[in-house]
């Protein structure tokens, strides 16, 4: 039973973690119809640049700060220069670039940094059974989905990408500018793949330390059906919970292949994620 | 079903012509000739290429099968590397467990354990779609290497298991590694004659039916499920035997070679090559190896630190995946295409000219 709860309580902070990155990726996924395959990437680059100004400065907030910045650059600057000249051609060319990004950039870190693990600071205390930093990724996890749904439900910002990623045609003649929404859209979805990278990076930072959150993130995002944010968060955390049970009761090595798991059977018996709703696919 | 197309007379005339030998026949012809210019490269270069020209061997044989999956039927695999594992340890196990077995045994059940994995993730694929799909693959790619620790003694951890083949008869007088080269490429050779055949044929025309639009092939009556299916089974196919050929030709099978990162560049030595051609497949194969082979040589001339030299070739895979999708669509081979285009377009204004 004391497992049972550990586990349930560790699963949760992670599960917390799933959410945000997986947030990243739905956020972009409805404002472009593009899986952002370099998210760990950009997260990655962003908890480097953390690491080195904490390292300089002394203080893991300054570091923290210039991370989400970072990010928001890089989700920006990638939208610019790689997506939009994409924007008319298949689905298979944004991903293979995408994926590109992803190589480029993990092969980036590791010239600066090298592939060595380094140490990686907690933002809080972490000793325990939900120790302060857990919490604190939680509540931050909560807090910062909730300002997202926020602004893209109840304010004109929203409003206005909303339009812009699902009739681009009629938000243009109604006076928004949809490229502006598209990277506004790409920046906040960075910003907060940046926040999960940090979160999710202790205690070593290594140039492949997100590619197992990457995929639990995507697992979560799929699970919530891939353009529902409400969703994916609800998926982040039954992921999170799920697969600590895995982790503890068969071992940790089993995890990807649990959430691969998940994920083939939850496609195979709702195509269009556990939350979402069925989509008629057009001719 | 069996009329799709109509063909007007006088282009089966010119094709009759054209062809005068039944295709399976022509591919045999030609990778023999294939085999025979590989023989004679070994015998020429020095050990160290031949070590290079089997590498492009076994890469070739993965990088045409992820063409045939991603170039023709339009499904995304970001998980080869989980087949090229799955055939290194069948392969690895069956040396080690079974030293009875002959090592065409060996190559044609890690081929069989390669495609039953591939049945597997296909049946689950037939139902996912472009970024589902790629992303349940990633998850293979990512999740299987690690079972390695999870049956320490079975698999070996991430030492992973060595051993020593002798296949080499004792007849023949000839070095260890330019025979195992002659292995691996009359493998391949072999599985590549198979897959021409499939695709010049009418699954071929299946695949690429499926890729262009799912409703027009399903209404036209094609399966598209089992279609893509079979697509998988046949790309896992070859990925299984491209890694056992890997285990075989170095003695081992370690969990540190199939990280997703092999994934990712087979992926990019498809889209380098071009997208849907299997001549591209090769054009790939190539570069992925010389690309290590020049990055390393590169390194050593700048004497860069060992930092940036370990990423370098990654980093070099990342540039060209994104760098052809942005300029080049088509690859080298489109680049071949329209020159050959270039060259042929004064000819055939010619003829065009005599006829009138």
């Amino acid at each position: 039973m004391q497992e049972f709860l550990d586990l349930t309580l560790g699963g949760i902070s992670a599960g917390a973690v799933y959410a945000a990155l997986g947030l990243a990726l739905v956020i972009i996924y409805r404002a472009t119809r593009v899986v952002n395959f370099a998210q760990p990437a950009l997260a990655l680059i962003s908890t480097y640049l953390a690491y080195s100004v904490t390292k300089a400065t002394g203080s893991y907030w300054l570091g923290f700060a210039v991370a989400i910045v970072a990010g928001t650059l890089l989700g920006v600057a990638t939208e610019r220069l790689l997506i939009r000249p994409l924007r008319h051609r298949s689905e298979l060319s944004s991903i293979i670039v995408t994926l590109g990004l992803l190589l480029v950039l993990q092969a980036i870190a590791g010239m600066i940094w090298s592939n060595e693990p380094l140490a990686f600071p907690y933002a809080f205390d972490f000793v325990g059974r939900f120790s302060a930093n857990d919490l604190f990724v939680v509540l931050v996890v909560l807090l910062i989905a909730a300002l997202v749904l926020v602004v893209f439900k109840y304010t004109p910002l929203g409003l206005r990408m909303r339009a812009a990623a699902f009739a681009p045609e009629v938000a243009r003649t109604l006076g928004v500018r949809v490229g502006l929404m598209l990277t506004i859209g790409w920046g906040l979805a960075a910003a907060v793949g940046s926040l999960a990278g940090l979160l999710a990076t202790p205690p070593f930072l290594f140039p492949n330390v997100l590619d197992g959150v990457f995929v639990y993130a995507l697992t979560a995002a799929v699970l919530g059906g891939l353009d529902n944010p409400l969703g994916t968060i609800a998926g982040g955390f039954v992921l999170g919970v799920g697969l600590s049970y895995v982790s503890g009761y068969l071992g940790p090595e089993m995890v990807t292949i649990a959430a691969l798991a998940i994920l083939v059977v939850v496609l195979i018996v709702r195509p269009s994620g556990l939350f979402g709703r069925a989509k008629v696919r057009r001719v | 079903m069996t009329v799709r197309t109509s063909v007007p007379e006088t282009a089966v005339a010119t094709a009759k012509k054209k062809r005068v030998l039944p295709p399976l026949l022509r591919h045999v012809l030609f990778a023999l000739a294939a085999f025979a210019v590989v023989v004679v490269l070994t015998l020429v270069t020095d050990e160290f290429t031949n070590l290079r020209i089997a590498t492009i061997g076994y890469y070739l044989i993965a990088v045409a099968g992820l063409t045939l999956l991603t170039g023709l039927t339009g499904q995304v695999s970001l998980g080869h590397g989980a087949f090229m594992f799955i055939g290194a340890y069948t392969v690895a196990l069956l040396v080690r467990r079974v030293p009875a077995f002959p090592l065409w045994a060996d190559l044609l059940l890690a081929s069989a354990a390669g495609g039953l994995a591939g049945l597997l993730a296909g049946a689950a694929a037939a139902r996912l779609r472009g970024p589902y799909l790629a992303g349940a693959t990633l998850a293979l790619a990512v999740g299987l290497p690690a079972l390695t620790r999870r049956f320490q003694d079975f698999l070996g951890g991430s030492n992973g298991l060595s051993f020593t083949v002798h296949s080499r008869p004792s007849g023949i007088a000839v070095p260890e590694l330019r025979w195992q080269t002659w292995i691996v490429w009359l493998s391949v050779l072999i599985a590549l004659v198979l897959v021409v055949n499939v695709v010049r044929g009418r699954l071929g025309r299946d695949f690429r039916a499926v890729r262009d639009d799912e409703v027009a092939a399903s209404l036209s009556g094609i399966a598209v499920g089992r279609t893509k299916i079979l697509a998988f089974l046949i790309s896992a196919v070859c990925g299984g035997l491209a890694g056992g050929l890997q285990a075989f030709l170095l003695g081992t099978a370690a969990p540190g070679s199939f990280t997703p990162a092999l994934s990712l560049s087979l992926l990019a030595a498809v889209v380098l090559g071009g997208l849907g051609s299997l001549w591209g497949a090769l054009w790939g194969a190539v570069a992925l190896v010389y690309f290590q082979a020049w990055s390393e040589d590169l390194a050593d001339v700048l004497h860069l630190n060992t930092d940036v030299a370990n990423n370098l070739p990654l980093a070099v895979y990342g540039v060209i995946l994104i760098v052809v999708v942005l300029a080049f669509p088509r690859g080298i081979q489109g680049g071949f295409q329209r020159l050959r285009g270039l060259l042929r377009r004064p000819a055939e204004k010619k003829e065009n000219n005599e006829k009138h």
